[in-house]
Order: C-alpha cells, then structure tokens, then sequence
C-alpha cells in the first residue's frame, strides 16, 4: 500500500503541474490550439488514473483552461470524483473547478447532494467552508432544497468563519428555493446582532440585498437596522444599512424624517469617504421621498450640495464622478439648490475624462433657465467643436437639442438664436442626429409662427449651400437636415426673398445624389415654390424661367429609382407641362396652382385625437369596406403609381378634375374620413396602414401637399414626423367642417391658431412630439406599470414574501428526521412569544403608540422650551398628513384611552416608544403591525429618557386637540372619510386577527397561554446613569443580545467553551440636554479585579473608550461597551467617568461627568429558553441549591407579574398552570437558575433554584426590590 | 449562466475598455450589455501592468469596492510576499482559493485584511501538512521546476488578471 502511494508520487513527477501548463501554452504562443489539444488529451490519461493525486492535478490543470475559454464539461464527473476525496487539498481543487465548470444543466450535480452534506458537517471548518464556497457558485433549485436545513444549521455554528459563510450563502438558497425564506428568516434576523463582526456584517450583506428587491416586506427590520447604524462601527456594515435604508425610505417617508439626524451626524463625523457618500446618497432619497410633504429640509439639502461639493472639487476622479451622480440625483427634486454651483459643473465639462464630462452633461439639463440657457449653449458649442470623439460630440449635440426643446421651449425666448444654432450644428461632421436637428427645425417652424420669416431664409441658405453638408461621404447623417429646410422652404414659401434661387437650389443635379426621402420633398417643394413664384407675377420674366428650369430639370427625377422621387416628379412635371400650354391660350392660372397647396398647418397637442369624441351610431368594430375589397384596392395601388402606363388620361383629368370635381371628393374623402376610425391615428401597424390606403386611394395625386409615400415600410424618423403632421392637418379641415366649438375647447391646435404666436404665448401650443402620440397608441390595459419593468424570469421576485406573517407547520424546511428538533427550537420565537407577553394584546398597540407619542410630546413641551413651538408644529404637521387615513385609528385610541386608564404611572417608557418618538405612527394599521411588531421583537429596550414623568393631566388636552382636528377633517371631506373608515376598519381587523394568530401559535409552543384582555404596562429597564446641565445617560444590560452566544454556548457546552459568554454589554443611551453641540465624547471606567471594559486591541488599561458619535442638541444616541467579568455570584459597581467638549457658537469647554455603573446580578442573566421536559429533569438532577422569598401586597394581574420577571430579569417561562408557574433563565458562566412562582391573593412567594447560591440570593434579592418598587 | 464563449467576450471586451483608459481618469465604467445592463459597472484599478476588474450592481458602494480591491491586492502582496504579475499567472489557483475568503458566490464575505490571510494561511498549512510524507518528492520537483522561472518569461502582456471576479451579487 505504502509503495503505492510512493509509486503514485513518483508518477506525478513526470505529469505537468498547473505551473508546467502555464509555462507550457506561454512558451506555445504561437500553436497555442495545439499545445493545449495534446495537454487535454494527457489530461484525459490521466484522469483515467486510480490515484488521486493524479485526478487532482488534471483537475486542477482543466480548471485554467476552462478560465482560458476551453469547454471542460466532459470532465464534470471526475471533477466530483476529486471533490469526494477525503484530503482537504484535493476536495479544494475539487470545488473550485466545480464553481468554475458546474452550471444548473450539469446533470452530475445531483450526485453531488450527499458529498456535499457530508463535507457540510465535517468537523474540519475549512472542509465546510469550501463546500460553502464552491455551493455559493453552482447551487440549484434541487440543491438548495435539499440542503437548506443544513446549512441553515450551520448559521449557529461554534465557529464564526463557517457562520457567516452559512448566512451569506443562504441568499443563494434563497433565490433558488424561495419557499426557504421564511422558516429561515428569523435566524438570519437573529444573525444581524452576530458578536463577530463578520457575520454580522454577511447577515446584513444578505438582508440587504432581499430588501433591495422587495423592500416592502423588510420595512419592518427598519428599527433594527437603524439601531444597528446607530451603534455600529463597521464601515462596511453602515454602508450596506444606509443603502438599504436609501431603498426602503421611499416606501415609509416617516422613517426619512427619522434618518435624516443621525445620517446629519455621519456626514459630519466620518472620515470615510465612501461612507460620507453613501450617507449623502441616501440623505438624497430620504429628502425625495419627503419632498411632497416637507417643507424645511433646506438645511439638509444644502448639506447635502455642500458635501458633494467637496467630492467635485477634489481630485480624486472616482469621487468628482461619485459627485456629480449623486448631485444629478437632488436636481430633480431641488434644482435651485444645485444651479447654485453652475460654475463647478461647467468647469468638469473641461475635465478630460469622458465619464465625468458626461455626468457634468446631465446636470447642465436641469440647470438652465431662461437667463443662463443661451450663455451654457454657447459654452456647449464651444465643446462641440474641441469635442474629438465621434460619441461625446453627438451626445453633446442631443444635450443641447434636449436642453433647449424641454417642457416645450420652455427656456428660449428668442427662436431666431435658436434657429442659427441648429444651423450651426449642421456644420458638425459625421454625426447622426442629423434628423433630430431636422425635426426641431421642423417642430420650431410649424409651431412658431413669427420665426418663420426668419427659418426660411436659414433653410434657404442651407438648401443653397447644401453642397457644404453632402459633400463628403461621412456625412450622411447630417442631410437629413436639408430634407427639414426643403420642407419649410416649400411650405412657407410666402416667406421667400428670392424664391427663384431656392428653386434652381432645390433642382440642381446633385439633388439626385441624395437619399430617396429627401429628394421626393424636395420635388413636392419644388412644386410649391413653381407656384409662389407663379402667383407672385403671372407671365414674368422669372415664372417663365421657373417654368423652363422645371420642365429642363425634373426628367432627372422622374427616371429616379425611387418610386416615390419618381411618381411625383412625373405628375408635377405633367402639371407644369399642362400649366404651360394654358398660359400659352392666356388662361390666368396662378390662383388655380397656387390653391393646390392652400392651408394652413397648426399643431395639434398630443392628447386632442384622444378626446375627440365618437360620433353617434359608429360602430368602431364594424368593417368599413368588406374585407376582401380591401386587399384589392391594395392590389390596385400599386399600378397607380405607374400612372406613366396610361398618360394620356390621367393627364386631364388632373386639371380638370380641379374645381368641383375635387370639391366633391374631398367631401367624399372627409365623410370617410370622418367615420374611419383608424384615420386619426398613426400607427405603423399594418392594418390601419391599409385603412388609409383605401381613403387616400380616392384623392388625386396633386392634392396631396405635404405626401409622404403612402406605404413605405421603415420609414426614417422625420418622415413619420412629416405624415403625423399632414394627418393632423387635414383632421384639423375636417374639423373645421363640424365646427364643434366644444371640441376645439379641447384641443390645444384649435386655440393656438387664434393666438399671436409670439414665442412667449407659446404655452397654448402644446408640444406635438411623435413619441407623445406613441405612447397613446397603447392599449388602455397595456399602461406601463411597475410589473412591466421587472423581468418575468426575475429570481428576485419569488422571494416577494411576507416575513411578518407567523410560521405554518407546513412551511418547515425538509428535514431529515433526526433534525427535526432544529427549527421549533429556534430561539426568536421564544423570544418573540415572551414579547407578547410583554407588549400583550396587538389591537391596544395601536393605541398604546399613539399614548406613547402624546407622552413624547409631553415629554417635549416641558423639556425643550425652546424648541416647543417648532417641535409641536411638525408634530402636528404630521397629524395633519396623515390625519385623513389616520381618523379611524385616532379614534379608537380615543375609546382606549377612556377604556383603559394607564395602569402605571411610572417613568418608564416602553421600546416601542423610543423608535415611535421620533418615528410617528405609521398611517394605516397595516404598516403600523409590521413596525410596532418589529420594535416589540427587538430585543433590546431603546427607551429613552426614563425621568420624564408622565403629566396625566395634559393628556386629555391632547386627545382633544386630537379630536377638533379630526372633526375638521370629518367636516371637509365626509364621505371619503366614511369610506376610508370602512376600509380601515377591515384592515385594522385583519390586523388584529392575524396578530392573535400569531400570539395564539407562539404561546402554544411555548407553553404559556395569554389570554388576558388587559394591556400591560410599558417597561423598560434602562436606568439613569448620570445626568447633569449637558448630558443624560441611561443604560440596561444587553442580556437578550447574547442570545447568539449563549447559542453558541449550547454547543460549546460540549467542548466545555465558556469564554465568550463571561461577557456583558452595555448600552448607554447619551441625551443631549443642551443647546450646545457635544462631541469628542470618552467613556472611561475604573476596572476592578473582577470586570473589566474590553477596550480596543492595544490601548492600556486604563485607556478611555471613545464614543463614536456626536451629539447635535436634543439628540440621543446609543453606545455599547463590552464587560468581561470573572465572578458573577455579586453585583457590582463601577466608577466611571465620561469626558465631553461641549461646543457653542464661540466657545467650547471641556466638561466631566462621573457615574457609578451597577451591575446588578440580573444583568448576568439570559433569557434562555427551556422546555419543560429539561426543566424536569435540571430539577430532578438534585445539583441545585433552594432559597425562597415572600412578596407581599402584589395587586397586579398574574401575568403582568411574570411578565416583569421575564422582562426585568431575564427569564422565561417554562410553564405556566393557573397561579402558578416555572420560569428558567441562565447566568452567562452558565448556572442554571429556576423558578418556581406560586400566587395566592395579595401574595406571591417564589421558590427558586440554582448551582450558585450566592447568585440565587442575589437574584431574588433583586426581584424583591422589583416589586417592591411598585 | 454564461458558457465559456460568452464569458470569453465579456473578458476580452471588458479588457479592451479598461485598458484604453487614460490613467488618472475616474475608476468606474458603467456597464455595457454584455455585463447585464445598466445596474452594473465596472470597476478596476490599475496596478502596474494588472488591472484587477469587478463587475458589481448598485447594491455595492462603488468606494468600498475600490477599498476591497486595495484589500485583495494587499492580501495577495502577503501571501506571495511582494506579489508580482508572475505570480498571479502561475498560481491561479492560489489566487482563487484567496478570493473565495474574500467574495463568496458573488457576494462581499470579508474585508478584514488580517481575517483573510489567517484563514488563508491555516489553510495552506493543512494542505502541507496532508501532503506529508508522500508530497515531498513532488514539491522537490516542482521546487526544481521553479528555478528557472524568473528568466522564462519575456513578453507579458497579460493585463487582465483578476478574470473570474464575478458579477458580484448576481451569478446567475
């Protein structure tokens, strides 16, 4: 066997290692196919080999040439068969050509299901990490079902390295195995309060990224996340926090205003540059989302501007890009904050960088008013020309067009300045916007009359010089131009000084060398200018030459190969023709030619062929024509077209045909066009192009004034644009023919036309933009809505799932048997059951938020003198906001109040109260479950300020303040209101039922039963610290956030690991009391032999902690810090100091508060779960010491006192019969402490058992004082 | 998921828009196509002859991820001990097995510098010390073979290295 494996080595000496092929195909540069085709084939031997090694280096060698481009499929089975070894080094090579090669169709994926739950429960870490790794790449539906409770086991793991490689993949498992989520959910929750950073940091990572796609299903996390932004240091970590609150803000504006602050505080505090970013980045969408509703955030906003200032001024060019992204971001809600740094922007047009010049271009967009916009063109023009790539110049051009032409010209006020500069664009070479410059030539000439003058004799200009544009191939693009000034040349020919000239322009033999498009407007022209010049003086000496230069020049166009360049020169050169011969008999004509192109062009707005209203007895639905009959006439066109064939007599036809007979048709053709309902509209559906075949089919030729060819598939842009407006003109003739003055009210055109046409008048001529029509093309049920946007086969949208709802059985994991105890032990749910006994019935939590707030207010009024009237202002401001939808729950709160008279007059202030203070009631019940059920879940008490007595007597006042609002509303809007209310109340019910559920279900795996009505009063534990003139401190025992060690614990019991769970955390809420800005704060305590303040890695002992925040005025702000403690059978005391600057407008002092930390004996416990089973078996084990204790003269219900045992020293109850019950909690050196809690009338006693008795007496001894305070 | 075809098309066009950038310009592309469309972009930063490019969508800080990248070439400069181009090219799987501490699936798992080497490093130590014995003869080999590596190689050009870096949160 021995000489095997030496044998086997000695073999793999003469194979090639990775480093060989490498070196190999860099020596084979030039037959690198073929190098690689032989080193495949050796591959393919040596996989055929029995040893391993062997495998593993051919493996290894496959997996650099799948990197290089070759298919390795062929060899996925021996890729398996590598990552089944037993040795770490090859099972690494295994899955790392796994995660390269494997993809969902190898079907040899499925073999690999058992190897991988193998190696997931390895007892070497790193044989579960990389099986970790290499799943996170190639995990399938199949494999993320199969393994979801594995790995959803490993997320407690002992060890912090396979725990966060556990949560992190688990949003892989996720996305393939959506129906995991929500048994899997509240661990990961559990996860983001991770002692190890990491992990903490890879829960977030993945919370983050769910609620980046569903983010309405996590805006009940948001109290968590926003402790966690509060209290953590990770950089990391915040940004994540702070992007996910960027996403979740728009849903819940309220929870903007609660950001705003602490962000504030950030932006000011960090040095972190991509933190400063991101904190600004989200800043940005909190003021979006609020920008509706609230007025004065201007102080933010210019923060905001300022900051991003710095980054566009730096010279970084990642943060001057960074810059100017988030600052195009606040343009579009507050453009006047941004134009105030116009220099700065104009300045990164001139930067080099393609990317930052392109951002710089965005902003300019919403910069510009009617003041600056001529001055940022010119400057834009000035780039135009320095610009040398091909694609930042025509971005550069499309810039300009778009910031001149948005919201309808709304910036220009002189037409001719704009004019010359789309003339001036025109000289730009190679570029292709050429029919966009066209279409505002276009868009500008028809709509603003008194520039027409002007336009023509640019157009002119530009037809007589249009040798300049075609001249060189390149080009091409920019003619599209010349099809725009023949246009307005021809149609505004009355404008013309010379109109000769442009005629000889526009039949020059060039012409021929431009597109087929082109050269048919410029022959329709043509013809319109043949007849100005006709009418201008009939039997001149110029109209005889206008009629010769016709008749010599327009053969060229009729031997076009373009049909339309060709059909139109052949019926205007006839008409010409026949002109001739008629003046030849002295006939006087002009009148007669010149009417062929009479009407007047208006523009239409975009939704006046919407409103038009259908005629009485039309049945849109019906054929018009009988089907076939219309594939015939559409045989027929075509040899129409050819009118050549039959000249002879079509040619009369046409003049005579002039007068009445046109008359006629064209009453013909109005009626038709009257009842067809497809005429209106431009649509290149096929079908409707038939329509207005058949209608156009009964007019002659030479009506058409403006005609586009009738069926041309694929049209450029323009000439779309053309027909839109020939369609809407001669609409606008039928129109004239009903005169229904009603209808002209609607239509912007109709208005228009009567107007002077001054550019500033402008606002009656709606913009007649074709992508404008487009978009009303669509179908009623097609609208563009959100669902559309987001991809079908989008993973993401199968984990849209509702988190809050409770657990169904059905819902667990698929589990092996032997694990099944895994999931009902998962300690949030304890946690969360023991919640409801403290935050109790859902329906009074409504109300109780509600109380709370008004205390808050209370709490305001007396303490902030200052601020009252502002503060109290912006309260009500909210109430107003959300007064109308708030009504039903207002009013409720105002039964409750009455109902139920506040138990406790205590000082003490609920969790919920601390994130609703600042966070008002959400609006509808629903939203307010999820938040209020997360800040009860939240384990940990934020409360604030616990001195604040709670001033009975001005309550009432409140509600009624309450009361006079709502009736106002009640009095403005009564039946709305009514119907909201109904919709209320059935939302508050399900709220209320769908809650009970969950408390009914929680309760019964636990063991407990709630069924008590009565609300329990708010609690906290936080206790004052220290307080002086500047600063408030209250802190509690983080006891509930060591539920993951303890987690821990439990499975390092085995290993007999204690270490970490000798610890205790700290919170400390700091209050700033002052006007004045406190900052460099530093917390110092004086160590004892017993416990210690963990302190930073290198710092003495005696070092002070600094507190990595600072303080604005009134703001509260919460800290931890870390104790290691070595005995904790007694409470203890520490002394303390905290070191503060405290900041006024001139000055600043150094300031000192000292404080004496208790730890009392609670603060070592921990809220464990226990099942009654073990807690049979902890007693009968006989290892416990008993104690006992008496309380006497308790009035309060029997489950208010559990409550406050659970709630204020960390237990649990076990069970619970009648009076009496078991409670369990464990000390963090892991002693077990039981309860046994019996009532009887006014008397409680409570019988206890523990390992530690000096503990248990301290413990009770405590307890005692509890009550005893009551 | 992409085959190797397309995957070769991202790399040689992503290396030909990053590598005719001008230094001292911005370090952020926004994304063609061909990288899943306008939520992404790339990011990369220009060490020497490499370019070590990441493809991310917004949900990452596109200052952090050029953090994470001086963290990963930092890494690499102490588990290569002064890293050079060389290194990455002949060791890719070393390289890959230090990146797998760093992203997993696409996703950020540890910026933590000292985090990363430590577990990179036990790792190492495992595959020695199961190597043992029977190893040995082949790493005198390869030890031999590597001598005459400094001199072997001439024209590197080269420039993309960091290929595989994924797409970070979607690998679809």
């Amino acid at each position: 066997m021995a000489l095997k494996i030496v044998k086997g080595s000695i073999d793999r000496m003469f194979d090639k290692n990775l480093q060989d092929l490498v070196r190999g195909i860099r020596n084979h540069k030039e037959e690198e196919a073929k190098y690689i085709s032989t080193c495949i084939d050796e591959i393919k031997q040596e996989l055929k080999q029995d040893n391993i090694a062997v495998k593993a280096n051919a493996v290894c060698k496959l997996t650099y040439l799948q990197m290089l481009g070759y298919d390795v499929s062929w060899a996925a089975f021996n890729i398996v068969e590598v990552m089944s070894s037993s040795k770490f080094t090859y099972k690494r090579i295994g899955y790392l050509a796994a995660s390269q090669c494997f993809h969902e169709s190898t079907d040899v994926i499925m073999l690999t299901t058992n190897q991988i739950r193998k190696d997931l429960s390895s007892p070497n870490q790193y044989d579960t990490g990389v099986a970790l790794t290499g799943l996170s790449c190639f995990v399938t539906p199949d494999l993320a079902r199969d393994l979801a409770n594995d790995i959803m086991t490993l997320m407690s793991h002992t060890k912090p390295y396979i725990r966060k490689k556990a949560v992190l993949i688990m949003y892989k498992v996720f996305l393939k195995y959506p129906e995991s989520l929500r048994p899997a959910f509240p661990r990961l929750k559990e996860k983001l309060e991770d002692p190890d950073p990491g992990v903490q940091s890879a829960a977030v990572n993945v919370i983050c990224e769910l609620a980046r796609r569903n983010p309405k299903n996590y805006l009940s996390l948001a109290p968590l996340f926003f402790k966690l932004m509060t209290s953590s240091t990770n950089n990391w970590v915040l940004i994540k926090i702070i992007k996910l609150f960027g996403a979740l803000t728009p849903l819940e504006p309220r929870l903007g205003k609660k950001l705003i602050e602490p962000l504030t505080n950030l932006i000011h505090s960090t040095s972190a540059m991509s933190l400063l970013y991101e904190c600004v980045n989200t800043v940005i969408a909190v003021l979006i989302s609020l920008s509706s509703g609230m007025p004065n955030h201007s102080a933010s906003i210019q923060l905001c501007v300022q900051k991003l200032r710095i980054l566009i001024e730096d010279s970084d060019q990642n943060l001057k890009y960074l810059g100017l992204l988030a600052m195009s971001k606040i343009l579009k809600t507050h453009p006047k904050s941004v134009q105030s740094h116009k220099d700065l922007i104009l300045q990164c047009l001139d930067d080099k960088d393609e990317s930052i010049r392109l951002r710089a271009l965005d902003l300019l967009y919403g910069m510009v008013s009617k003041k600056n916009l001529m001055e940022i063109v010119k400057k834009l023009m000035l780039h135009v020309d320095k610009a040398e790539g091909t694609t930042y110049r025509d971005e550069l051009l499309t810039k300009i067009i778009d910031i001149c032409s948005q919201s309808n010209y709304q910036y220009i006020t002189n037409f001719e300045w704009y004019i010359s500069i789309l003339v001036e664009l025109t000289r730009l070479e190679g570029t292709r916007h050429g029919h966009l410059i066209a279409s505002q030539m276009l868009d500008v000439a028809i709509r603003v009359k008194a520039i027409r003058g002007f336009a023509v004799a640019q157009m002119a200009t530009l037809l007589d010089n249009a040798h300049l544009l075609t001249g060189n191939v390149q080009r091409k693009g920019i003619c599209e131009v010349l099809y725009a000034a023949a246009w307005i040349c021809g149609e505004f020919s009355e404008h013309l000084e010379n109109p000769m000239q442009t005629l000889e322009a526009m039949l020059r033999p060039k012409v021929a060398t431009l597109p087929g498009h082109i050269q048919a407007v410029y022959v329709q022209n043509a013809a319109k200018l043949f007849a100005t010049v006709l009418k201008s003086g009939e039997g001149s000496a110029d109209s005889t030459a206008a009629q010769e230069m016709m008749i010599e020049r327009l053969p060229l166009f009729v031997q076009s190969a373009n049909l339309e360049v060709q059909e139109r020169a052949s019926c205007i050169l006839q008409l010409v023709k026949y002109i001739q011969k008629l003046q030849q008999k002295d006939v006087e004509i002009a009148e007669e030619v010149i009417a062929l192109f009479a009407g007047e062009l208006n523009p239409v707005a975009p939704k006046a062929q919407k409103k038009v209203p259908v005629p009485e007895g039309l049945d849109l639905d019906a054929w018009i024509n009988e089907p076939p009959s219309e594939s015939e006439s559409e045989d027929e066109q075509p040899r129409a077209i050819f009118s050549k064939e039959e000249p002879k007599y079509s040619r009369p036809r046409h003049t005579e045909v002039d007068e009445k007979e046109l008359a006629k048709r064209r009453e013909v053709r109005k009626q038709e066009q009257a009842s067809n309902p497809f005429y209106i509209k431009s649509s290149p559906s096929s079908q409707k192009v038939y329509q207005e075949g058949s209608g156009v089919e009964h007019i002659p030729v030479v009506q058409i004034d403006l005609t586009v060819p009738l069926k041309v598939p694929g049209l450029p842009m323009s000439d779309q644009y053309v027909k839109l407006e020939e369609e809407r003109r001669q609409k606008d003739r039928a129109d004239k023919k009903k005169e229904k003055k009603k209808r002209k009210e609607k239509r912007g055109g109709g208005r228009g036309k009567k107007h002077d046409s001054c550019p500033e008048s402008e606002e009656d001529i709606t913009p007649a933009h074709m992508v404008d029509i487009v978009t009303e093309e669509m179908p009623e049920n097609a609208l563009p809505s959100d669902d559309d946007d987001k991809d079908p086969n989008d993973p993401h949208k199968a984990l849209d799932i509702d988190l809050d709802k409770p657990l169904a059985d059905s819902e667990k994991l698929p589990v092996r048997s032997h694990r099944a105890a895994e999931v009902l032990k998962s300690p949030t749910e304890d946690v969360e059951a023991e919640r409801t006994v403290v935050s109790q019935e859902p329906k009074k939590k409504s109300s109780k938020e509600k109380k709370e707030k008004k205390k808050d207010k209370d709490r305001k009024k007396s303490k902030e003198e200052k601020k009252k009237k502002k503060h109290k202002h912006e309260d009500k401001g909210e109430d107003l906001l959300g007064g109308q939808e708030d009504e039903p729950v207002v009013q409720s709160e105002e039964t409750s109040v009455v109902a139920a008279p506040p138990t406790s007059t205590t000082s003490e202030v609920s969790d919920l109260d601390f994130w609703l203070s600042n966070a008002p009631v959400p609006s509808n019940a629903q939203e307010a479950a999820p938040v209020a059920a997360a800040a009860a879940a939240d384990p940990v008490p934020e409360a604030a300020s616990g001195a604040a007595p709670d001033s009975e007597p001005e309550e009432p006042k409140d509600t009624e303040a309450e009361e006079t609002k709502s009736s106002k509303h009640k009095k403005k809007k009564q039946k709305k209101e009514k119907e909201e209310k109904e919709k209320k109340k059935k939302k508050k019910h399900h709220h209320h039922h769908r809650h009970s559920d969950a408390g009914g279900e929680e309760s019964v795996q636990n063991g407990t039963v709630e069924e008590e009505e009565e609300p329990l009063p708010p609690m906290s534990n936080y206790c004052l610290l220290a307080e002086n003139s500047y600063i408030k401190m209250v802190f509690d025992f983080l006891s509930l956030s060591l539920k993951m060690l303890e987690d821990a614990d439990q499975v390092n019991d085995i290993q007999g690991n204690l270490q970490d769970g000798s610890q205790v955390v700290v919170s400390v809420i700091f209050e700033n009391k002052c006007e004045s800005f406190l900052k460099s704060m530093e917390f110092n305590v004086l160590d004892s032999l017993n416990s210690k303040l963990q302190r930073p890695e290198g710092s003495g002992a005696h070092d002070a902690l600094s507190v990595p925040f600072q303080l604005p005025p009134g703001v509260s702000n919460e800290a931890r810090f870390v104790f290691t403690m070595q005995s904790i059978v007694m409470p203890q005391k520490l002394k303390g100091t905290l070191t503060f600057i405290v900041k006024n407008e001139d000055s600043s002092t150094h300031e000192k508060l000292e404080f004496k930390l208790h730890f009392t004996c609670t603060s070592y416990l921990i809220t464990t779960p226990c099942y009654s089973d073990a807690f049979a078996k902890l007693l009968e084990s006989g290892d416990l010491k008993c104690s006992s204790v008496k309380l006497e003269g308790i009035s309060m219900p029997f489950h208010h006192l559990l409550a406050r045992i659970c709630f204020h020293h960390h237990f649990s109850v076990v069970e619970r019969i009648d009076s009496c019950a078991s409670m369990y909690s464990r000390s963090i050196q892991g002693h077990h402490v039981c309860l046994l809690v019996k009532t009887s009338e006014q008397t409680v006693s409570i019988d206890a058992k523990c390992d530690e008795p000096t503990l248990l007496g301290n413990v009770l001894d405590e307890i005692k004082q509890t009550f005893s305070q009551c | 998921m992409q085959n190797e075809d397309t995957e070769q098309q991202i790399i040689r066009e992503t290396f030909h828009l990053v590598s005719k950038r001008d230094e001292n310009v911005c370090n952020f592309l926004e994304g063609g196509m061909l990288i899943g469309g306008s939520d992404y972009k790339l990011i990369y930063r220009h060490y020497a002859t490499l370019y070590f490019v990441f493809c991310v969508d917004s949900s990452e800080s596109e200052l952090g991820i050029l953090d994470l990248i001086q963290v990963f070439v930092e890494t690499l400069d102490k588990c290569f001990e002064n890293v050079c181009e060389l290194d990455l090219i002949f060791h890719v799987d070393k390289v890959h097995n230090i990146l797998a501490e760093m992203v997993m699936g696409g996703m950020v798992l540890e910026t933590n510098m000292n985090e990363i080497i430590m577990q990179v490093d036990a790792q190492n130590k495992m595959e020695k010390s199961e190597a043992g014995i029977a190893g040995a003869p082949a790493r005198a080999v390869s030890a031999v073979k590597n001598m005459n590596l400094p001199e072997m190689p001439r024209n590197i050009n080269i420039g993309d290295i960091s290929i595989k870096v994924p797409n970070l949160p979607s690998f679809k």
